[in-house]
Protein backbone atom coordinates (compact mmCIF):
# COMPACT_ATOMS: atom_id res chain seq x y z
CA UNK A 1 0.00 0.00 0.00
CA UNK A 2 1.03 3.46 -1.00
CA UNK A 3 2.20 5.95 2.11
CA UNK A 4 -1.40 6.24 4.03
CA UNK A 5 -1.37 9.82 6.40
CA UNK A 6 -4.42 9.43 9.05
CA UNK A 7 -5.31 12.00 11.56
CA UNK A 8 -7.29 12.45 14.41
CA UNK A 9 -8.99 15.59 15.09
CA UNK A 10 -10.17 16.23 18.99
CA UNK A 11 -12.58 18.96 19.76
CA UNK A 12 -15.90 20.00 21.71
CA UNK A 13 -19.24 19.05 20.30
CA UNK A 14 -19.76 22.23 18.83
CA UNK A 15 -16.22 23.26 18.31
CA UNK A 16 -16.29 22.52 14.43
CA UNK A 17 -14.08 19.07 14.93
CA UNK A 18 -16.18 17.19 12.33
CA UNK A 19 -15.89 20.38 9.92
CA UNK A 20 -12.22 20.15 10.22
CA UNK A 21 -12.08 17.03 8.71
CA UNK A 22 -14.39 17.37 5.94
CA UNK A 23 -12.69 21.10 4.85
CA UNK A 24 -9.38 19.21 5.27
CA UNK A 25 -10.30 16.59 3.23
CA UNK A 26 -11.88 18.80 0.66
CA UNK A 27 -8.04 20.39 0.42
CA UNK A 28 -6.65 17.06 0.43
CA UNK A 29 -8.82 16.34 -2.73
CA UNK A 30 -7.80 19.93 -4.32
CA UNK A 31 -4.52 18.96 -4.60
CA UNK A 32 -5.16 15.42 -6.36
CA UNK A 33 -4.93 13.19 -3.89
CA UNK A 34 -6.80 10.56 -2.64
CA UNK A 35 -8.40 11.22 1.32
CA UNK A 36 -11.50 10.55 3.37
CA UNK A 37 -12.66 12.24 5.95
CA UNK A 38 -15.40 11.42 8.72
CA UNK A 39 -16.48 11.61 12.27
CA UNK A 40 -17.52 9.40 15.10
CA UNK A 41 -20.83 9.47 15.93
CA UNK A 42 -22.30 9.18 19.39
CA UNK A 43 -24.67 11.12 21.62
CA UNK A 44 -24.38 14.50 19.87
CA UNK A 45 -24.32 17.10 22.61
CA UNK A 46 -22.32 20.74 23.30
CA UNK A 47 -19.78 20.36 24.77
CA UNK A 48 -19.08 17.05 24.75
CA UNK A 49 -15.93 15.61 23.56
CA UNK A 50 -16.28 14.23 20.23
CA UNK A 51 -13.55 13.02 17.57
CA UNK A 52 -13.48 13.23 13.59
CA UNK A 53 -10.91 11.80 11.39
CA UNK A 54 -8.67 11.83 7.59
CA UNK A 55 -6.97 9.58 5.70
CA UNK A 56 -5.21 10.79 3.17
CA UNK A 57 -2.79 8.90 0.26
CA UNK A 58 -1.69 9.44 -2.98
CA UNK A 59 -3.40 6.42 -4.25
CA UNK A 60 -6.87 4.80 -3.52
CA UNK A 61 -8.22 4.39 0.02
CA UNK A 62 -10.07 1.75 0.26
CA UNK A 63 -9.95 1.21 4.33
CA UNK A 64 -13.08 1.38 5.86
CA UNK A 65 -12.46 0.31 9.79
CA UNK A 66 -12.04 2.38 12.25
CA UNK A 67 -8.57 5.12 12.67
CA UNK A 68 -6.76 3.76 15.12
CA UNK A 69 -3.24 4.45 15.11
CA UNK A 70 -2.85 7.70 13.82
CA UNK A 71 0.36 9.45 12.97
CA UNK A 72 -0.89 13.36 13.45
CA UNK A 73 -3.24 14.24 16.61
CA UNK A 74 -5.11 17.65 16.46
CA UNK A 75 -6.83 18.62 19.55
CA UNK A 76 -8.81 22.00 19.29
CA UNK A 77 -9.76 21.98 23.10
CA UNK A 78 -7.01 21.87 25.30
CA UNK A 79 -9.29 21.24 28.41
CA UNK A 80 -9.57 17.59 26.92
CA UNK A 81 -6.22 17.20 28.08
CA UNK A 82 -6.55 14.88 31.09
CA UNK A 83 -9.92 14.31 30.36
CA UNK A 84 -9.68 12.36 27.02
CA UNK A 85 -6.72 10.16 26.13
CA UNK A 86 -5.42 12.55 23.49
CA UNK A 87 -2.34 10.43 22.64
CA UNK A 88 -4.00 6.99 22.29
CA UNK A 89 -2.63 5.38 19.58
CA UNK A 90 -0.02 7.75 18.41
CA UNK A 91 3.18 6.07 17.19
CA UNK A 92 6.22 7.40 18.94
CA UNK A 93 7.29 8.93 15.99
CA UNK A 94 3.63 10.75 15.76
CA UNK A 95 2.95 14.39 15.85
CA UNK A 96 0.44 15.91 18.31
CA UNK A 97 -0.85 19.80 17.35
CA UNK A 98 -2.73 21.77 20.61
CA UNK A 99 -5.11 24.70 20.36
CA UNK A 100 -3.50 26.78 23.37
CA UNK A 101 -1.96 29.85 24.61
CA UNK A 102 0.61 27.62 26.68
CA UNK A 103 4.52 26.56 24.73
CA UNK A 104 4.65 22.80 24.36
CA UNK A 105 6.95 22.01 26.28
CA UNK A 106 4.21 22.45 29.34
CA UNK A 107 2.46 19.29 27.28
CA UNK A 108 5.23 17.40 26.48
CA UNK A 109 5.76 16.14 30.51
CA UNK A 110 1.97 16.23 31.15
CA UNK A 111 1.21 13.53 28.26
CA UNK A 112 3.61 11.13 28.94
CA UNK A 113 5.49 11.31 25.52
CA UNK A 114 8.16 8.82 24.10
CA UNK A 115 9.38 10.68 21.55
CA UNK A 116 6.42 12.61 19.78
CA UNK A 117 6.74 15.56 18.73
CA UNK A 118 4.20 18.43 20.51
CA UNK A 119 3.22 21.60 18.56
CA UNK A 120 1.30 24.43 20.31
CA UNK A 121 -0.77 27.42 18.89
CA UNK A 122 -3.14 29.80 20.25
CA UNK A 123 -5.44 29.12 17.18
CA UNK A 124 -8.74 30.41 19.70
CA UNK A 125 -7.22 33.77 19.67
CA UNK A 126 -6.44 34.21 16.24
CA UNK A 127 -10.23 32.86 15.15
CA UNK A 128 -11.01 35.82 17.90
CA UNK A 129 -8.92 38.38 16.63
CA UNK A 130 -9.45 37.30 12.75
CA UNK A 131 -13.39 36.15 12.20
CA UNK A 132 -14.59 37.91 15.36
CA UNK A 133 -15.55 34.14 17.12
CA UNK A 134 -13.71 31.07 18.75
CA UNK A 135 -14.14 28.82 15.87
CA UNK A 136 -10.53 27.11 15.98
CA UNK A 137 -11.01 24.41 13.38
CA UNK A 138 -9.93 26.58 10.31
CA UNK A 139 -6.39 28.22 11.77
CA UNK A 140 -6.10 24.52 13.06
CA UNK A 141 -5.69 23.62 9.41
CA UNK A 142 -2.94 25.80 9.06
CA UNK A 143 -0.88 24.67 11.67
CA UNK A 144 -1.03 21.27 10.38
CA UNK A 145 -0.17 21.85 6.99
CA UNK A 146 2.74 23.87 8.31
CA UNK A 147 3.80 20.96 10.36
CA UNK A 148 3.12 18.15 8.32
CA UNK A 149 3.81 19.57 4.66
CA UNK A 150 0.66 17.21 3.74
CA UNK A 151 0.15 19.68 1.34
CA UNK A 152 1.18 23.07 -0.61
CA UNK A 153 -0.01 25.88 1.48
CA UNK A 154 -0.83 28.09 -1.32
CA UNK A 155 -2.65 25.88 -2.97
CA UNK A 156 -4.34 25.12 0.17
CA UNK A 157 -5.15 28.66 0.41
CA UNK A 158 -6.38 29.10 -2.85
CA UNK A 159 -9.04 26.07 -2.51
CA UNK A 160 -10.00 27.03 0.70
CA UNK A 161 -11.17 30.42 -0.59
CA UNK A 162 -12.68 29.31 -3.13
CA UNK A 163 -15.01 26.83 -0.98
CA UNK A 164 -15.56 29.34 1.56
CA UNK A 165 -16.56 32.03 -1.13
CA UNK A 166 -19.20 29.77 -2.69
CA UNK A 167 -20.51 29.07 0.83
CA UNK A 168 -19.88 32.85 2.32
CA UNK A 169 -20.98 34.88 -1.09
CA UNK A 170 -22.96 37.53 0.77
CA UNK A 171 -20.21 37.65 3.72
CA UNK A 172 -16.54 38.84 2.31
CA UNK A 173 -15.29 39.13 5.79
CA UNK A 174 -16.09 35.77 7.50
CA UNK A 175 -14.09 34.62 4.00
CA UNK A 176 -11.10 36.58 4.75
CA UNK A 177 -11.25 36.48 8.08
CA UNK A 178 -10.62 32.76 7.82
CA UNK A 179 -8.14 32.88 5.01
CA UNK A 180 -6.00 35.34 7.86
CA UNK A 181 -6.45 32.98 10.41
CA UNK A 182 -5.21 30.02 8.22
CA UNK A 183 -2.52 32.16 7.44
CA UNK A 184 -1.23 33.39 10.67
CA UNK A 185 -1.40 29.79 12.85
CA UNK A 186 0.85 28.84 9.84
CA UNK A 187 3.27 31.33 11.03
CA UNK A 188 2.81 31.06 14.35
CA UNK A 189 2.87 27.51 15.52
CA UNK A 190 6.12 26.38 17.16
CA UNK A 191 7.46 23.45 18.72
CA UNK A 192 8.80 19.91 17.94
CA UNK B 1 -16.19 4.95 -25.30
CA UNK B 2 -17.70 8.33 -26.13
CA UNK B 3 -16.27 11.36 -24.46
CA UNK B 4 -18.45 12.43 -21.53
CA UNK B 5 -17.45 15.26 -18.69
CA UNK B 6 -16.59 13.63 -15.21
CA UNK B 7 -15.33 15.57 -12.18
CA UNK B 8 -14.09 14.22 -8.96
CA UNK B 9 -15.87 15.62 -6.12
CA UNK B 10 -15.77 15.45 -1.68
CA UNK B 11 -18.63 13.71 -0.93
CA UNK B 12 -20.47 11.63 1.75
CA UNK B 13 -22.68 8.84 0.95
CA UNK B 14 -25.45 10.57 1.57
CA UNK B 15 -24.68 13.67 -0.35
CA UNK B 16 -23.74 11.58 -3.77
CA UNK B 17 -27.48 9.68 -3.19
CA UNK B 18 -28.81 13.47 -3.36
CA UNK B 19 -26.75 14.35 -5.79
CA UNK B 20 -27.52 11.58 -8.07
CA UNK B 21 -31.46 12.01 -7.43
CA UNK B 22 -30.71 15.70 -8.69
CA UNK B 23 -29.35 13.93 -11.59
CA UNK B 24 -32.33 11.44 -12.28
CA UNK B 25 -35.01 14.06 -11.36
CA UNK B 26 -37.48 11.82 -10.69
CA UNK B 27 -41.33 12.64 -10.76
CA UNK B 28 -41.91 11.86 -7.23
CA UNK B 29 -40.15 11.70 -4.13
CA UNK B 30 -41.91 10.76 -1.21
CA UNK B 31 -39.55 12.05 2.18
CA UNK B 32 -39.67 11.08 5.74
CA UNK B 33 -36.63 11.35 7.85
CA UNK B 34 -34.62 8.75 9.84
CA UNK B 35 -30.87 8.18 11.01
CA UNK B 36 -28.76 7.87 8.78
CA UNK B 37 -30.76 8.44 5.39
CA UNK B 38 -32.16 11.63 7.00
CA UNK B 39 -29.41 13.88 5.17
CA UNK B 40 -30.77 11.99 1.63
CA UNK B 41 -34.21 13.76 1.79
CA UNK B 42 -33.17 17.08 3.76
CA UNK B 43 -30.49 17.83 0.60
CA UNK B 44 -33.08 16.50 -1.53
CA UNK B 45 -35.34 19.18 -0.65
CA UNK B 46 -33.09 21.84 -0.95
CA UNK B 47 -32.96 21.26 -4.57
CA UNK B 48 -36.32 21.08 -5.16
CA UNK B 49 -37.70 24.17 -3.02
CA UNK B 50 -34.30 25.57 -5.32
CA UNK B 51 -36.33 24.60 -8.66
CA UNK B 52 -33.27 22.28 -9.60
CA UNK B 53 -35.42 19.69 -9.95
CA UNK B 54 -39.02 19.14 -11.42
CA UNK B 55 -40.19 16.40 -8.50
CA UNK B 56 -43.17 16.37 -6.66
CA UNK B 57 -42.09 15.84 -2.83
CA UNK B 58 -44.48 14.36 -0.69
CA UNK B 59 -43.69 14.69 2.75
CA UNK B 60 -45.14 11.82 5.00
CA UNK B 61 -45.97 11.32 8.66
CA UNK B 62 -44.35 7.55 8.27
CA UNK B 63 -42.16 5.45 6.25
CA UNK B 64 -45.31 2.86 5.69
CA UNK B 65 -46.84 6.28 4.29
CA UNK B 66 -43.49 7.05 2.30
CA UNK B 67 -43.53 3.78 0.64
CA UNK B 68 -47.23 3.62 -0.10
CA UNK B 69 -47.00 7.04 -1.83
CA UNK B 70 -44.02 6.42 -3.99
CA UNK B 71 -46.13 3.28 -4.80
CA UNK B 72 -49.05 5.18 -5.99
CA UNK B 73 -47.11 7.35 -7.84
CA UNK B 74 -45.29 4.65 -9.68
CA UNK B 75 -48.74 2.97 -10.42
CA UNK B 76 -49.63 6.22 -11.91
CA UNK B 77 -47.41 6.31 -14.33
CA UNK B 78 -44.61 8.30 -11.72
CA UNK B 79 -40.63 7.85 -11.89
CA UNK B 80 -40.97 7.55 -8.41
CA UNK B 81 -38.16 7.13 -5.43
CA UNK B 82 -37.91 7.54 -1.76
CA UNK B 83 -35.12 6.70 0.80
CA UNK B 84 -34.83 4.92 3.75
CA UNK B 85 -33.20 2.59 6.91
CA UNK B 86 -33.23 0.43 9.57
CA UNK B 87 -36.88 1.01 11.50
CA UNK B 88 -38.06 2.69 8.50
CA UNK B 89 -37.52 -0.12 6.11
CA UNK B 90 -39.09 -2.13 9.10
CA UNK B 91 -42.11 -0.12 9.00
CA UNK B 92 -41.81 0.01 5.40
CA UNK B 93 -42.22 -4.04 5.26
CA UNK B 94 -46.12 -4.56 4.25
CA UNK B 95 -45.65 -1.72 1.36
CA UNK B 96 -42.34 -3.65 0.56
CA UNK B 97 -44.44 -6.53 -0.99
CA UNK B 98 -46.74 -4.60 -2.79
CA UNK B 99 -44.42 -2.40 -4.30
CA UNK B 100 -42.80 -5.72 -5.88
CA UNK B 101 -45.95 -7.68 -6.48
CA UNK B 102 -47.51 -4.98 -8.09
CA UNK B 103 -44.45 -4.83 -10.57
CA UNK B 104 -43.35 -1.48 -10.07
CA UNK B 105 -39.90 0.10 -10.68
CA UNK B 106 -39.28 1.80 -7.71
CA UNK B 107 -35.66 2.99 -7.05
CA UNK B 108 -34.92 3.40 -3.27
CA UNK B 109 -31.39 3.96 -2.06
CA UNK B 110 -31.32 2.08 1.52
CA UNK B 111 -28.63 3.03 4.48
CA UNK B 112 -28.10 0.10 6.33
CA UNK B 113 -28.39 0.42 10.00
CA UNK B 114 -29.12 -2.35 12.46
CA UNK B 115 -32.77 -2.85 14.22
CA UNK B 116 -34.15 -2.34 17.53
CA UNK B 117 -33.96 -3.47 20.57
CA UNK B 118 -31.40 -2.52 21.67
CA UNK B 119 -31.85 1.05 20.07
CA UNK B 120 -28.21 1.29 18.12
CA UNK B 121 -27.91 3.79 15.12
CA UNK B 122 -25.13 2.23 13.39
CA UNK B 123 -23.90 0.19 10.67
CA UNK B 124 -25.26 -3.20 10.22
CA UNK B 125 -27.32 -5.79 7.70
CA UNK B 126 -29.84 -7.13 9.78
CA UNK B 127 -32.45 -3.97 8.00
CA UNK B 128 -31.98 -5.21 4.21
CA UNK B 129 -31.19 -9.09 5.04
CA UNK B 130 -35.39 -8.51 7.29
CA UNK B 131 -36.34 -7.71 3.25
CA UNK B 132 -34.72 -10.61 1.50
CA UNK B 133 -38.07 -12.27 0.24
CA UNK B 134 -39.61 -8.85 0.04
CA UNK B 135 -39.08 -9.39 -4.22
CA UNK B 136 -37.16 -6.14 -4.11
CA UNK B 137 -33.70 -6.53 -6.52
CA UNK B 138 -31.30 -5.86 -3.77
CA UNK B 139 -27.73 -4.65 -4.41
CA UNK B 140 -24.98 -3.64 -2.50
CA UNK B 141 -22.22 -0.77 -2.53
CA UNK B 142 -19.07 -1.02 -1.14
CA UNK B 143 -18.27 2.88 -0.99
CA UNK B 144 -19.44 6.19 -2.33
CA UNK B 145 -18.52 5.87 -5.93
CA UNK B 146 -20.12 2.46 -6.28
CA UNK B 147 -23.16 4.02 -4.62
CA UNK B 148 -23.38 6.58 -7.19
CA UNK B 149 -23.17 4.76 -9.97
CA UNK B 150 -25.34 1.71 -8.52
CA UNK B 151 -28.12 4.36 -8.36
CA UNK B 152 -27.52 5.08 -11.91
CA UNK B 153 -27.80 1.94 -13.14
CA UNK B 154 -31.05 0.69 -10.50
CA UNK B 155 -33.04 2.61 -12.76
CA UNK B 156 -32.35 1.36 -15.70
CA UNK B 157 -32.57 -2.64 -14.07
CA UNK B 158 -35.85 -1.67 -12.41
CA UNK B 159 -37.44 -0.21 -15.37
CA UNK B 160 -36.69 -2.68 -18.06
CA UNK B 161 -39.49 -4.37 -19.37
CA UNK B 162 -38.53 -7.60 -18.76
CA UNK B 163 -37.66 -6.88 -14.94
CA UNK B 164 -40.68 -4.33 -14.11
CA UNK B 165 -39.22 -4.25 -10.41
CA UNK B 166 -38.23 -2.39 -7.06
CA UNK B 167 -34.86 -1.84 -6.81
CA UNK B 168 -33.04 -1.19 -3.26
CA UNK B 169 -29.70 0.01 -3.64
CA UNK B 170 -27.99 -0.18 0.09
CA UNK B 171 -25.02 1.22 1.87
CA UNK B 172 -23.25 1.34 5.05
CA UNK B 173 -24.89 3.85 7.85
CA UNK B 174 -22.15 6.48 8.76
CA UNK B 175 -19.43 4.01 7.50
CA UNK B 176 -20.51 5.55 4.21
CA UNK B 177 -23.50 7.34 4.76
CA UNK B 178 -21.30 10.26 6.48
CA UNK B 179 -17.79 9.72 5.24
CA UNK B 180 -16.30 11.87 3.12
CA UNK B 181 -14.73 10.77 0.29
CA UNK B 182 -13.78 11.13 -3.41
CA UNK B 183 -16.73 10.36 -5.94
CA UNK B 184 -15.72 11.11 -9.83
CA UNK B 185 -19.67 12.73 -10.79
CA UNK B 186 -21.23 13.02 -14.52
CA UNK B 187 -23.01 15.27 -16.06
CA UNK B 188 -26.66 15.77 -15.90
CA UNK B 189 -27.12 15.32 -19.81
CA UNK B 190 -24.66 12.17 -19.63
CA UNK B 191 -26.81 10.52 -16.75
CA UNK B 192 -30.42 11.93 -18.53
CA UNK B 193 -28.75 9.95 -21.94
CA UNK B 194 -28.32 6.94 -19.93
CA UNK B 195 -31.36 6.40 -18.07
CA UNK B 196 -33.68 7.94 -20.78
CA UNK B 197 -37.14 9.41 -20.66
CA UNK B 198 -39.28 6.71 -18.77
CA UNK B 199 -42.43 5.44 -20.64
CA UNK B 200 -44.14 3.18 -18.18
CA UNK B 201 -45.88 0.48 -19.77
CA UNK B 202 -48.72 0.87 -17.31
CA UNK B 203 -50.17 3.46 -16.32
CA UNK B 204 -53.32 4.30 -14.34
CA UNK B 205 -53.64 7.98 -15.42
CA UNK B 206 -53.49 6.88 -19.12
CA UNK B 207 -57.18 6.46 -19.28
CA UNK B 208 -57.46 5.55 -22.80
CA UNK B 209 -55.88 2.33 -21.55
CA UNK B 210 -57.67 1.91 -18.18
CA UNK B 211 -56.45 -0.93 -15.97
CA UNK B 212 -56.90 -2.30 -12.69
CA UNK B 213 -53.91 -2.16 -10.35
CA UNK B 214 -54.35 -4.47 -6.71
CA UNK B 215 -57.51 -6.60 -7.66
CA UNK B 216 -58.31 -9.21 -5.43
CA UNK B 217 -56.55 -12.77 -6.93
CA UNK B 218 -57.56 -15.75 -5.11
CA UNK B 219 -57.24 -19.35 -6.09
CA UNK B 220 -57.53 -18.35 -9.81
CA UNK B 221 -54.78 -16.63 -10.78
CA UNK B 222 -52.38 -15.28 -7.42
CA UNK B 223 -49.68 -18.33 -7.73
CA UNK B 224 -49.52 -17.52 -11.42
CA UNK B 225 -48.79 -14.00 -10.53
CA UNK B 226 -46.50 -15.02 -8.36
CA UNK B 227 -44.76 -17.29 -11.04
CA UNK B 228 -44.26 -14.42 -13.49
CA UNK B 229 -42.53 -12.39 -10.56
CA UNK B 230 -40.25 -15.12 -9.89
CA UNK B 231 -39.30 -15.14 -13.44
CA UNK B 232 -38.77 -11.53 -13.72
CA UNK B 233 -36.36 -11.80 -10.59
CA UNK B 234 -34.89 -14.62 -12.71
CA UNK B 235 -34.65 -12.26 -15.66
CA UNK B 236 -32.94 -9.73 -13.67
CA UNK B 237 -29.82 -11.69 -13.59
CA UNK B 238 -28.73 -10.84 -17.16
CA UNK B 239 -30.56 -7.62 -17.62
CA UNK B 240 -28.44 -6.80 -14.64
CA UNK B 241 -25.40 -7.66 -16.28
CA UNK B 242 -26.68 -5.96 -19.90
CA UNK B 243 -27.13 -2.50 -17.68
CA UNK B 244 -23.84 -2.74 -16.04
CA UNK B 245 -22.00 -3.52 -19.74
CA UNK B 246 -24.08 -0.08 -21.22
CA UNK B 247 -22.61 1.19 -17.88
CA UNK B 248 -19.13 0.67 -18.48
CA UNK B 249 -18.93 1.29 -22.26
CA UNK B 250 -20.63 4.65 -21.47
CA UNK B 251 -19.32 5.38 -17.77
CA UNK B 252 -15.81 3.48 -18.19
CA UNK B 253 -16.46 1.48 -14.85
CA UNK B 254 -17.14 -1.88 -14.71
CA UNK B 255 -19.80 -3.53 -12.79
CA UNK B 256 -20.93 -7.26 -12.28
CA UNK B 257 -22.76 -9.74 -10.05
CA UNK B 258 -20.12 -9.45 -7.86
CA UNK B 259 -16.61 -8.22 -7.32
CA UNK B 260 -14.09 -11.47 -7.55
CA UNK B 261 -10.85 -9.52 -6.16
CA UNK B 262 -7.48 -11.32 -6.41
CA UNK B 263 -9.29 -14.81 -6.64
CA UNK B 264 -7.39 -15.88 -10.21
CA UNK B 265 -5.41 -18.10 -8.19
CA UNK B 266 -6.97 -18.33 -4.76
CA UNK B 267 -6.97 -20.80 -2.31
CA UNK B 268 -8.45 -19.06 0.79
CA UNK B 269 -11.56 -16.09 -0.36
CA UNK B 270 -13.67 -14.47 2.26
CA UNK B 271 -17.18 -13.44 0.93
CA UNK B 272 -18.34 -10.18 2.04
CA UNK B 273 -20.94 -7.38 1.10
CA UNK B 274 -20.76 -3.48 1.37
CA UNK B 275 -17.68 -1.51 3.09
CA UNK B 276 -16.04 -4.28 4.82
CA UNK B 277 -15.14 -5.77 1.38
CA UNK B 278 -12.56 -2.37 1.11
CA UNK B 279 -10.66 -3.26 4.52
CA UNK B 280 -10.39 -6.36 3.19
CA UNK B 281 -8.77 -5.46 -0.06
CA UNK B 282 -6.04 -4.04 2.06
CA UNK B 283 -5.41 -7.34 3.73
CA UNK B 284 -5.71 -9.50 0.86
CA UNK B 285 -2.93 -7.06 -0.81
CA UNK B 286 -0.74 -6.89 2.82
CA UNK B 287 -0.96 -10.82 3.39
CA UNK B 288 -0.65 -11.90 -0.45
CA UNK B 289 3.03 -10.38 0.24
CA UNK B 290 3.62 -12.58 2.57
CA UNK B 291 2.65 -15.56 0.28
CA UNK B 292 -0.91 -16.45 1.39
CA UNK B 293 -2.78 -17.09 -1.64
CA UNK B 294 -5.94 -15.01 -0.53
CA UNK B 295 -9.04 -13.75 -2.14
CA UNK B 296 -12.55 -12.07 -2.24
CA UNK B 297 -15.89 -12.61 -3.55
CA UNK B 298 -17.76 -9.29 -2.82
CA UNK B 299 -21.13 -9.34 -3.98
CA UNK B 300 -23.07 -6.53 -5.23
CA UNK B 301 -26.10 -8.13 -6.45
CA UNK B 302 -27.67 -10.39 -3.13
CA UNK B 303 -31.01 -10.70 -4.55
CA UNK B 304 -31.26 -12.36 -7.18
CA UNK B 305 -28.75 -14.40 -5.82
CA UNK B 306 -25.90 -15.35 -8.50
CA UNK B 307 -26.05 -18.79 -7.15
CA UNK B 308 -24.37 -20.22 -10.18
CA UNK B 309 -21.82 -17.63 -10.82
CA UNK B 310 -20.80 -17.49 -6.95
CA UNK B 311 -20.28 -21.23 -7.24
CA UNK B 312 -18.36 -21.14 -10.31
CA UNK B 313 -16.02 -18.34 -8.72
CA UNK B 314 -15.86 -20.76 -5.96
CA UNK B 315 -15.09 -23.91 -7.64
CA UNK B 316 -11.17 -24.24 -7.00
CA UNK B 317 -11.30 -22.47 -3.98
CA UNK B 318 -9.89 -24.48 -0.79
CA UNK B 319 -11.78 -22.94 2.20
CA UNK B 320 -14.78 -19.72 2.13
CA UNK B 321 -15.55 -17.87 4.65
CA UNK B 322 -18.58 -16.11 4.75
CA UNK B 323 -18.86 -12.67 6.76
CA UNK B 324 -22.63 -11.91 7.81
CA UNK B 325 -23.14 -8.44 9.29
CA UNK B 326 -26.37 -9.36 10.58
CA UNK B 327 -27.40 -12.49 12.70
CA UNK B 328 -30.08 -14.37 11.32
CA UNK B 329 -31.09 -16.04 14.52
CA UNK B 330 -31.78 -18.94 12.37
CA UNK B 331 -29.42 -21.14 14.59
CA UNK B 332 -27.78 -22.07 11.49
CA UNK B 333 -25.64 -18.79 10.82
CA UNK B 334 -26.04 -15.50 8.99
CA UNK B 335 -28.14 -15.37 6.04
CA UNK B 336 -25.43 -14.86 3.51
CA UNK B 337 -23.89 -17.94 4.91
CA UNK B 338 -27.02 -19.99 4.09
CA UNK B 339 -27.17 -18.46 0.34
CA UNK B 340 -23.60 -19.00 -0.16
CA UNK B 341 -23.62 -22.75 1.34
CA UNK B 342 -26.66 -23.85 -0.82
CA UNK B 343 -24.93 -22.64 -4.11
CA UNK B 344 -22.01 -24.90 -3.25
CA UNK B 345 -23.89 -27.78 -2.39
CA UNK B 346 -24.89 -29.43 -5.93
CA UNK B 347 -20.84 -28.92 -6.98
CA UNK B 348 -18.45 -32.12 -6.45
CA UNK B 349 -15.31 -30.69 -5.31
CA UNK B 350 -16.69 -27.56 -3.00
CA UNK B 351 -14.78 -26.43 -0.58
CA UNK B 352 -15.10 -25.52 3.21
CA UNK B 353 -17.51 -22.63 4.21
CA UNK B 354 -17.18 -21.16 7.54
CA UNK B 355 -19.44 -18.46 8.76
CA UNK B 356 -18.62 -15.18 10.73
CA UNK B 357 -21.10 -12.83 12.16
CA UNK B 358 -19.40 -9.47 12.75
CA UNK B 359 -19.77 -5.94 13.05
CA UNK B 360 -23.25 -5.49 14.80
CA UNK B 361 -24.21 -2.63 15.88
CA UNK B 362 -21.77 -0.75 14.15
CA UNK B 363 -18.68 -2.71 15.80
CA UNK B 364 -15.55 -1.94 14.34
CA UNK B 365 -14.22 -4.55 12.09
CA UNK B 366 -10.42 -4.19 12.17
CA UNK B 367 -7.49 -5.09 9.67
CA UNK B 368 -6.43 -8.06 12.20
CA UNK B 369 -9.85 -8.90 12.65
CA UNK B 370 -9.59 -10.35 8.89
CA UNK B 371 -6.21 -11.31 9.03
CA UNK B 372 -7.21 -14.01 11.93
CA UNK B 373 -10.14 -15.18 9.18
CA UNK B 374 -7.26 -15.80 6.95
CA UNK B 375 -5.40 -17.65 8.96
CA UNK B 376 -8.79 -19.91 10.29
CA UNK B 377 -9.30 -20.57 6.97
CA UNK B 378 -5.54 -21.56 6.33
CA UNK B 379 -5.64 -23.90 8.85
CA UNK B 380 -8.92 -25.39 7.61
CA UNK B 381 -7.14 -25.40 4.25
CA UNK B 382 -4.20 -27.83 5.36
CA UNK B 383 -6.51 -29.88 7.78
CA UNK B 384 -8.42 -30.93 4.29
CA UNK B 385 -11.62 -31.54 6.32
CA UNK B 386 -14.42 -29.66 6.06
CA UNK B 387 -16.09 -28.34 9.84
CA UNK B 388 -20.05 -28.71 10.12
CA UNK B 389 -21.96 -25.76 10.43
CA UNK B 390 -18.80 -23.83 11.61
CA UNK B 391 -20.63 -20.36 12.50
CA UNK B 392 -17.81 -18.06 14.34
CA UNK B 393 -18.64 -14.56 15.70
CA UNK B 394 -15.81 -12.17 14.99
CA UNK B 395 -15.00 -9.03 17.58
CA UNK B 396 -17.83 -10.28 20.29
CA UNK B 397 -16.74 -10.48 23.64
CA UNK B 398 -17.96 -13.70 25.31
Amino acid sequence: MAKLTEIRWHGRGGQGAKTAALLFGEAVLGQGKYMQAFPEYGPERMGAPVQSFNRISDEPITLHCHVTSPQVVVVLDPTLIGNVDVTQGLPNDGIIIINTEQPPSKFREMLHLNGQKVYTVDASRIARETIGRDIPNTPMMGALVKVTGLLDFQEMLKDTRKKLEKKFRSKPEIIEGNIKAIERAYNEVKGG
Amino acid sequence: MATITKERMALTGNEAVAYVMRQINPDVCAAYPITPATEVMQIFASYVADGLVNTELVTVESEHSAMSATIGAAAAGARAMTATSSQGLALMWEMLYIASGLRLPIVMPMVNRTLSAPINIHCDHSDSMGARDAGWITIFSENSQELYDNIIQAVRIAEHPEVQLPVMVTYDGFIISHAMEPVEVYSDEDIQAFIGEYKPMYSLLDVDHPITVGALDFTDYYFEHKRSQAEAMNNAIPKIEEVARDFERKFGKRYGLFEAYRTDDAELVIVVLGSTAGTTKAVIDDIRQKGVKAGMVKLRVFRPFPAKQIADALANVKAVAVLDRSEGMAGTGGPVYAEVRSALYDCENRPAVIDYIYGLGGRDITLSHITSVYNDLDSIARSGKRPYLCVNYLGVRE
